[in-house]
């Protein structure tokens, strides 16, 4: 492997990272939402999460090319307040593979939160502990497995993302240059030996995650 | 003991829970068939259902009124609850299970509750390697911990062969005896009820058909 190669690596891993740290706290709030409450505009919100799913992630990405460009609203303000430009640096590819990932992760998490005994909450404030202290002491640690494996499964999905990446992102050498966006410009460039070199990287990296979500998800929980 | 169910109604799948009662006895069984509406009755005042009309009052405390839609959330009330399926913590052992409602003011102790429900040999086991008799007593002794006001206690010997519910037994009865905590005790079995409750009050359909 090249040094650029392991620059490439190295950037998506730690941007398929950041994404899924920053959409697990809301992710996880909604998920826990979704899975024990009722409330107006719950089947709106589902539908809106599940969303990325099923549109052209180009599609989604050319949304967020609106919204985070210098021009759009929210790219517009935070370059104005904050002086950040977002599209085509490494801040976009995060924004654009957490939106990607975010509905596999609400889904995955609801499933987990799902899987935990209403009942055994219930008994847990019959003991004195309050809905927080029952979330920390009981929901989450007998949701872990599946909290890991949802976690695990959306850093896999992060690492795979191409489409909305490319449109609000692009590809930049060094800087927007995950392995899914290196390995379309190689092959652009004519360089299928070295783009195959990083197809088997992107295989061996995307396995591991597969295997480490399917281990934790088909470890039952003791009963 | 003093539990006020004021015209209390909770709508069920095929009828309506329908009770206006004053349960003063230490230990009041309740007895009936299945689906007569105990189970429910026991969450209504554990405060894990709502109920759609009338008061709960407990010790002049009250933890339910409908018409002023007041509803004491469960940790609020000092009942506690030891269900049919005992419902212990997975993920914890014995002794953490004991320890989930245990305050450090609370005037049982845990050494007393070891002691009186021989729990000791129990403490470092998790859960899933407990019988079913030592499930029952772990349960018990995490519901006594909480120092609840009440004890409602949901067939606690129903899922025990013959000879381990002549093993518990005697344990329920030194629970009355230490703790003097008032009690309902849910039964299918005559000689429980007899054995254990001062006062019988018998439900069927969701309404109370019989008091002795």
């Amino acid at each position: 492997m090249t040094p650029d190669d392991w620059q490439t690596l190295w950037l998506t891993i730690w941007t398929a990272a950041a994404a899924v740290a920053l959409i697990l706290p809301p992710g996880a709030a909604l998920a826990w939402l979704l899975a024990r409450k009722q409330w107006p505009g719950k089947t709106l919100a589902e539908t809106l999460v599940a969303l990325p799913l099923v549109v052209p992630p180009v599609a989604t990405g050319l949304v967020l090319l609106k919204l985070l460009g210098r021009r759009g609203p929210v790219g517009g303000w935070l370059y104005q307040t904050f002086g950040w430009e977002i599209v085509f640096t490494w801040k976009a590819v995060v924004v654009a593979l957490a939106v990607m990932s975010f509905p596999l992760l609400v889904r995955s998490l609801r499933t987990a939160f799902e899987g935990v005994p209403v009942r055994l909450e219930g008994i847990a404030r019959t003991l004195g502990r309050g809905p927080w202290n029952v979330f920390w002491t009981v929901t989450l640690p007998l949701a872990r497995r599946g909290l890991a494996a949802g976690v695990v499964l959306s850093f896999a999905r992060a690492l795979g993302e191409f489409g909305a990446t490319i449109m609000v992102a692009g590809y930049i050498s060094g800087k927007t240059s995950t392995l899914s966006l290196s390995i379309y410009q190689l092959v652009q460039t004519g360089q299928d030996a070295h783009a195959m070199k990083l197809l088997g990287i992107s295989v061996v990296l995307a396995f591991t995650a597969l295997w480490i979500s399917e281990l934790l998800t088909r470890r039952k929980q003791p009963s | 003991m003093s539990l006020v169910l004021e015209n209390l109604r909770l709508p069920l799948a095929d009828f309506a829970l329908e009770v206006n009662v004053e349960l003063a006895a230490p230990v009041t069984g309740l007895f009936g068939p299945s689906g007569a509406g105990k189970t429910s009755l026991l969450e209504v005042v554990a405060g894990l259902r709502r109920p759609s009309a009338g008061r709960v009052q407990l010790h002049g405390r009250v933890l339910d009124d409908a018409a002023a839609h007041r509803h004491l959330a469960p940790e609020k009330r000092h009942v506690g609850y030891v269900p049919q399926d005992l419902a212990l913590f997975p993920h914890l052992n014995a002794r953490a299970n004991l320890e989930f409602g245990h305050s450090p003011g609370s005037p049982i102790s845990s050494a007393k509750v070891v002691e009186i429900l021989e729990l000791a040999p129990l403490l470092d086991r998790r859960v899933h390697h407990l019988s079913g008799g030592e499930k029952q007593r772990v349960a018990l002794g995490r519901a006594l911990l909480a120092s609840p006001a009440i004890l409602l206690m949901d067939e606690p010997l129903s899922s025990l062969d013959q000879r381990l519910r002549q093993r518990v037994l005697p344990y329920l009865q030194a629970v009355r005896r230490e703790f003097s905590i008032p009690m309902i005790y849910v039964s299918h079995a005559r000689d429980e009820i007899e054995m254990l409750c001062d006062e019988v009050l018998e439900i069927a359909g969701g309404q109370c058909t019989r008091r002795s």
